[in-house]
């Protein structure tokens, strides 16, 4: 428990705000349809309830045909989620395959599935799936999956092919196959963990460009429209004029959903990647010392000499910081 | 022989989430002019970060929580007080560094610029501390190149154009631009063979007599630094084990550690004797044990080790033998911070 304590102690700030943000995203997948007061698509017909405002029975009005806004959002966020994560991870795992074996392999095999790549790359994505899904509409969102995992691997796919290069020839790789490992072996246990940074960011990024398509692609509305995705929320909201009619409580909280979404996701992002390369870290020049910052080209800083000229709010505010608790570091170390 | 450099009670630490690491834990140490100390201790027990943070060269998040270190230099004082290092500011210390103070780094394939020819780089120190004009700086770094035995054709060479030993020579070149009154050598000669780290102590000991600058040796190794240096201090885990001359370190070693290292290499004459090295590793230094930091390892160790106090006393109880070796009176006199292993308890042979 303690261990946990402490990683999350020593995570970047970014990374805190981004998992936070995303906790609260994926809690509210798992539990909110649970949760929603009505069925997002029954159609209350009393009168006054088509296109409401918010009130204490509808916390986010209602829709013009008197669908709950907020059970929808509840739905919609489920759905959108549960596809970007599918997505995320199919084709984060296409991406450590192709890109690790073909490093790893080299020669033809290299050729052939950089080429691979290099292809699905120059595809041009966005007409190919608006023609794609154009065939496969109204079947759920696995077209949807689908296509956007096959094409979403590549870009991860060089770089984790790129860094495996750089790994393959170090020693460490020799030294295990001298020692008589086998190739997957060396692969699972020598190479890929120490990937894993770059493994994590390539799918985070994934996921974003996932949520970003598949709500873009249910706008126009390429998806089931059956079902309720974030996506499909605001194609109703635009197709029925919620905007010209100021219905702000349909369109503003999907779009603000996605939103959030992404930017936790992109916090996540840079916070992972502080953590895997602390060097980002130490580049900010800064550190705090004793309480005072300190820059990498000051002079080795010498206690007497730093007064605490801090004032009682500053003092306040600073026993927030991460950087308190090496204030009160006693010497010789009693926090572990 | 006033010091020129007197380090004080000095104690640096590393802050870090886990509690402090003490690195150096009040360390006193002089340096007179001309003369050469060696320091010398194993990796991690604080030789580099003292030197370092005597300096201030040391990045956050070391901070040094305690002592003083007086600079008494020609130049800067003048015949008058000592200045305090640890109470400069900026621009204070970087008039003194390089023109009072010069260092050799410790691996002079890092410290010298990949992309950038020997000549720019002397230039670039000739230039940033003694404000010439460019040819005379250009003259300078040839006379420098000439000093530490370089043709001065290889002036417009790049660093991976010259061998190992010709990379720290420039290293030692470039601390000698602004004629320093103290050079402070880490590991000058760690990556180096036999034969050629030979060759530059035989060149470091020469420009010391020509040029007459003081000179801080740190290394790990106490063989190099019985030939080299006129004062030895043995370092561990952060404190001063044992200080003295050369010579008393040859003729009675005083403190256990220090036997250790003596032990842990064959000399050239005299009669054949087993090798012994030091069993264990140094104590983790966020949470020193309390007394000797050495003693898990020693094999005097006594209880009441744990209660020494580390300041270091005369080397107490000597018989004839060690009395003669001592220098009478001067200012290398020979101290160890160990009160309990005496010459005479060490020849009633407790040593396991």
């Amino acid at each position: 428990m303690s261990t946990v304590a402490n990683i999350w102690r020593n995570l970047p700030l970014k990374a805190k705000v981004g998992a936070v943000l995303f906790g609260i995203f994926l809690l509210t997948a798992i539990i909110g349809p649970e949760l929603a007061p009505y069925d997002p698509s029954f159609q209350n017909p009393a009168p006054n309830l088509l296109m409401a405002h918010p009130s204490a029975q509808h916390w986010l009005g209602t829709t013009q045909v008197g669908q709950d806004v907020f059970s929808q959002l509840l739905d919609g966020i489920r759905q959108t989620i549960v596809l970007a994560l599918l997505v995320g991870i199919i084709a984060t795992a296409l991406s450590v395959i192709v890109g690790v074996t073909s490093a790893f392999l080299g020669g033809l095999w290299d050729e052939f599935l950089s080429l691979l790549s290099n292809v699905f790359l120059v595809i041009p994505a966005l007409p190919l799936l608006i023609l794609l899904l154009g065939y496969l509409s109204g079947r759920g969102q696995w077209p949807t999956i689908i296509v956007l995992s096959v094409l979403g691997w590549p870009w991860g796919a060089r770089v984790i092919r790129a860094q495996t290069l750089t790994i393959r020839n170090r020693d460490f790789v020799a030294a295990a196959r001298e020692s008589g490992e086998k190739s997957w072996r060396i692969i699972a246990f020598d190479i890929i963990p120490n990937e894993v940074s770059l493994i994590a960011a390539s799918f985070v990024n994934t996921v974003l460009y996932a949520i970003a398509t598949s709500v873009a692609l249910a706008f126009v509305g390429l998806a089931d429209l059956n079902s309720w995705s974030l996506g499909t929320i605001l194609y109703w909201a635009e197709s029925q004029q919620a905007l010209q009619l100021g219905a702000w409580w349909w369109f503003v909280p999907p779009g603000l959903a996605v939103a959030l979404i992404g930017t936790s996701l992109v916090l996540l992002n840079s916070g992972i990647d502080e953590l895997g390369n602390p060097r980002l870290r130490a580049s900010r020049g800064m550190e705090r010392v004793a309480g005072h910052r300190v820059w990498a080209t000051d002079p080795t800083p010498v206690l007497s000499q730093l007064s605490s000229s801090r004032t009682r709010v500053a003092a306040f505010l600073h026993s927030f910081s991460r950087g308190s608790l090496l204030d009160e570091t006693p010497a010789g170390g009693e926090l572990r | 022989m006033s010091p020129i450099l007197d380090i004080s009670d000095l104690s640096v630490v590393y802050r870090t989430p886990g509690g402090d690491v003490r690195a150096v834990e009040q360390v006193n140490l002089t340096l007179s002019a001309g003369e050469v100390v060696g320091l010398c201790g194993e990796s991690g027990s604080g030789k580099s970060t003292l030197a370092y943070g005597a300096t201030r060269l040391l990045r956050p998040p070391a901070l040094v929580t305690s002592g003083s270190v007086l600079y008494s230099g020609r130049r800067i004082t003048s015949g008058g007080d000592p200045v305090d290092l640890l109470a400069m500011d900026h621009r204070e210390l970087r008039a003194t560094r390089w023109r009072e103070i010069a260092i050799v780094f410790q691996s002079a394939m890092n410290a010298l610029n990949p992309v950038l020819r020997v000549q720019d780089q002397l230039l670039d120190a000739v230039r940033a501390h003694l404000r010439m004009p460019r040819n005379e700086a250009r003259d300078k770094a040839a006379t420098l190149l000439d000093l530490v035995g370089i043709p001065r054709n290889r002036l417009r060479a790049y660093p991976h154009e010259l061998s190992g030993g010709m990379r720290q020579r420039v290293m030692i070149a470039m601390a000698l631009a602004a004629d320093p009154e103290v050079v402070i050598m880490d590991e000058p000669t760690t990556a180096l063979d036999v034969v050629v780290q030979r060759d530059i102590l035989a060149q470091i000991v020469e420009l010391k007599e020509t040029l007459g600058f003081a000179i801080m040796f740190i290394t790990h190794d106490l063989s190099l630094l019985l030939e080299l240096a006129d004062k030895i201090a043995v370092m561990y885990a952060g404190r001063l084990l044992e200080t003295g001359a050369a010579q008393d370190f040859m003729r009675a070693p005083a403190h256990p550690y220090t036997r250790g290292l003596l032990n842990s290499f064959p000399s050239l004459h005299g009669s054949r004797r087993e090798l012994t090295g030091i069993p264990g590793s140094p104590p983790d230094l966020r949470d020193p044990p309390p007394g000797c930091p050495f003693v898990p390892r020693c094999g005097y160790a006594v209880p009441a080790c744990t209660a020494v106090d580390m300041t270091l006393e005369p080397v107490a109880g000597a018989n004839g033998l060690v009395a003669a070796g001592a220098v009478p009176g001067g200012p290398a006199g020979h101290l160890t911070a160990c009160p309990i292993v005496t010459p005479e308890v060490s020849q009633e042979g407790v040593l396991s």
